[in-house]
């Protein structure tokens, strides 16, 4: 969580402006990883807008999240092409494997957070997924597991 | 069947000969490494460190460089090694232990052991062996111009897209008025290239005719299609052509300020946009007193938080004027009329336009009107970047004229369908668009053509799909995505399309009835009628066409509950 005077901090460097707070909440996301629910009603004093609206922004956008994650995050592209080439199927595989119940998405170590994403424009690579920001590509569940192993 | 390369492939060589002082910078070699989002998926980035420390330790008197991706998905990673004297030699599959082997033939004279192409003839290769790139039909069916430099150009060097005759079309374009400029524009039948194919030198008359004393420009590099990535792909490999393409319409339309639209799960899109934007701005193509005429313009780059529906202009100026005041909370679209054309940006007129659509611009102002209309159909000149994915034998981006078929499309230029699997249906057009059985890909591909069809061009995302995959399933799977991006704004689209879903997951449970393909049938009428935007609209498509044409599917799923392709777990497969 950042402090008032962090967020303050934040609010200054797009002047003040209640038009950005997609950038904002980017921003505090950047830092912290999530946006913490203390930070949002922050933004929202700050700011003078009804934190409903806030709320609004912050759980409309695909990239904000409202918990903490684990220390890597693994993404799963859901695009077309990666879901006629099964990468729902490994999703699902990967899920039962790390022993996740329905509506969670972080192991109970705090190792592995799972993610659906959009598509991330790879296509031709599918199916993909993206561990902390590597992207890799025709994965299958072999090569599932080895990528995971690389990530403590 | 030999080819030889066409007089615009040619073109592009000559181009680059000419600008050997700048290619080369002064070494014997230039060896190119393409490095995008998608080919770091096959270790792009380590290959380039792996060919930077070979040449380092061999000596070679080589500039390496980091350029983007030509289009040929299939075949990477790639690397091109060119010497001076017109020896070209494009290698394919090359992983980080290829290198090696790959440079000791090169000079050894062998192209034994890896797989190449050529671009240009020369002593070096074993000439009978190696084809000419041009002759592999996913190459030479091509009219490449937005791409055409790419995987050749370095996206971080504004001297080489200049020294290629980059920005020689805004140089071209400010030496008009700008209603010479737009009356170009109208002339070449350029249309939008974004999805809906909207005539854009219309849109810029509009916007130019519109009373404002500021008008803006925005260039939607959303992007928020599954199976398109053609935008990722040209500002990763030639951010330039996008700004310049942006300048050009800037000074048209008289707009004082530009805004890039880019998703952040695009982050190396976003980078190189950014980038090339500062280095426009040194060389005095962006800033005050633009080539020294009276045009200011300059243009930001705004990361957006991922939504699809902000791929929707009325939306996504929603979300650049700032989500929490302008309209309630998110960034939802807006009626039309006004049109941004009128009451855009901050109430002011605005043009919006795709990244593809700003690429064609510069290529039609650097290469003249009439090379633009050489190809193309009637009602719609100039060419369309596609991707090809899905089952299909080589993925990647193509550029090829508007008017081309499916078939062309997928069976020559991609291949087919891998070994073992059949044909079923192509998608097209992404979750606005619908599913074309074969017995349609004979069309020609353009806008009206796709539209009778239940279809759209869309962005130009191909998915092909196979025997193995479940029509209906498909269809769901594309409810899904719309159902959970649907800004809940209007109602048809909140909770029709969320009928229309329930219906589908019975159906694919075994518990549909033949009552229930007449309901969504009707509900997906109703909803296409009444939706406030775009995505609304065109979110029924995937359920509509795939009823159309794979009724006989359907029927099986509720009469016989069998599911063919046996992805349905809850029915039988035979």
């Amino acid at each position: 969580m950042l402090s008032e005077d962090e967020v303050k901090e934040i609010i200054a460097s797009f002047g003040g402006d209640r038009r950005y707070v997609m950038r904002i909440l980017q921003e505090i996301q950047r830092r912290v990883g999530y946006l913490p629910k203390e930070n949002l009603k922050m933004v929202a004093e700050l700011l003078d807008v009804p934190l409903a609206k806030v709320y609004g922004v912050a759980t409309f956008f695909h990239q904000f999240r409202l918990r903490p994650h684990g220390r890597h995050i693994v993404q799963f592209c859901f695009g077309t092409a990666c879901y006629v080439k099964g990468n729902d199927k490994l999703w699902e595989w990967l899920r039962r494997k790390l022993g996740l119940k329905p509506g969670e998405d972080t192991t109970a170590d705090l190792r592995f957070t799972l993610q659906k994403v959009r598509c991330f424009g790879c296509c031709s690579m599918a199916p993909v997924i993206k561990v902390d920001g590597d992207i890799y590509g025709n994965m299958t569940k072999e090569k599932l597991e080895e990528v995971l192993r690389r990530y403590a | 069947m030999l080819r030889s390369p066409t007089t615009s492939e040619y073109e592009v060589i000559e181009r680059f000969y000419r600008a050997k002082d700048v290619m080369f910078g002064g070494h014997d070699y230039r060896i190119t490494v393409g490095v995008s989002t998608c080919s770091m998926a096959k270790g792009a980035h380590l290959v380039l460190k792996k060919v930077e420390e070979e040449v380092a330790r061999r000596g070679i008197n080589a500039r390496v460089v980091r350029v983007g991706c030509n289009g040929m998905c299939f075949s990477e990673n790639m690397v091109e090694i060119i010497d001076h004297e017109g020896s070209w030699a494009v290698y394919a599959y090359v992983t980080p232990e290829r290198v090696s082997r790959m440079l000791d033939g090169y000079f050894s004279g062998s192209s034994r052991g890896v797989f190449a192409f050529r671009v240009k003839g020369g002593s070096l290769m074993d000439e009978e062996r190696v084809p000419y790139i041009y002759e592999i039909p996913f190459y030479g069916k091509q009219v490449r111009r937005v791409l055409r430099f790419m995987g050749i150009v370095n996206p971080l060097s504004i001297e080489e897209y200049e020294a290629l005759g980059g920005y020689s079309g805004l140089k071209r374009a400010l030496r008009l008025t700008p209603d010479e400029v737009i009356d170009i524009v109208i002339r070449s039948k350029l249309r939008g290239r974004g999805g809906a194919g909207f005539p854009t030198g219309l849109k810029w008359k509009l916007v130019r005719e519109a009373k404002g004393d500021v008008k803006y420009l925005i260039c939607n590099a959303d992007e928020g299609d599954p199976g398109a990535f053609m935008n990722r792909l040209t500002a990763e490999g030639n951010p330039h052509i996008i700004i310049e393409g942006m300048i050009i319409a800037a000074y048209a339309v008289g707009a004082s300020k530009g805004f890039v639209f880019v998703r952040a799960e695009k982050p190396l899109m976003a980078d190189m946009l950014a980038r090339a934007i500062e280095q426009a701005r040194d060389k005095g193509y962006l800033g005050r007193e633009i080539l020294r005429r009276d045009f200011d313009f300059d243009i930001e780059v705004i990361l957006s938080a991922g939504a699809f529906v902000c791929g929707e202009e009325t939306a996504m100026i929603a979300a650049i004027e700032g989500a929490a005041t302008a309209r309630g909370g998110r960034c939802s679209p807006t009626p039309r009329p006004p049109y941004p054309a009128e009451k855009g940006l901050f109430y002011k007129p605005t043009l919006v336009n795709n990244v593809e659509t700003y690429a064609q611009v510069a290529y039609l102002f650097q290469a003249g009107l009439e090379d633009f209309i050489s190809v193309g159909t009637e009602n719609s000149k100039g060419t369309k970047v596609f991707c090809l994915a899905g089952s299909i034998r080589y993925t990647g981006a193509v550029e090829v004229p508007i008017g081309i078929t499916l078939r062309e499309l997928i069976f020559e230029i991609g291949g087919g369908v891998p070994k073992g699997r059949r044909f079923k249906a192509v998608q097209i057009g992404g979750p606005s668009g619908g599913c074309l059985p074969k017995a349609y890909i004979d069309y020609p591909l353009d806008y009206e053509q796709l539209k009778s069809l239940g279809a759209i061009m869309g962005s130009g995302g191909i998915i092909v799909i196979d025997d193995k995959s479940c029509i209906v399933d498909v269809a769901r799977y594309f409810l899904k995505f719309t159902v959970t991006e649907s800004c809940g704004q209007c109602t048809p689209c909140r909770i029709g399309l969320r009928h229309m879903l329930e219906i589908m997951n019975r159906i694919t449970e075994g518990k549909g009835t033949e009552e229930d393909l007449i309901r969504l049938e009707r509900l997906g009428n109703v909803i296409a009628k009444t939706s406030l935007c775009g995505l609304g609209k065109t979110a029924p498509n995937p359920v509509l066409t795939t009823l159309r044409y794979f009724r006989e599917e359907y029927e099986e799923h509720v009469k016989q509950r069998k599911c063919r392709a046996g992805k349905c777990m809850k029915l039988r497969a035979r």
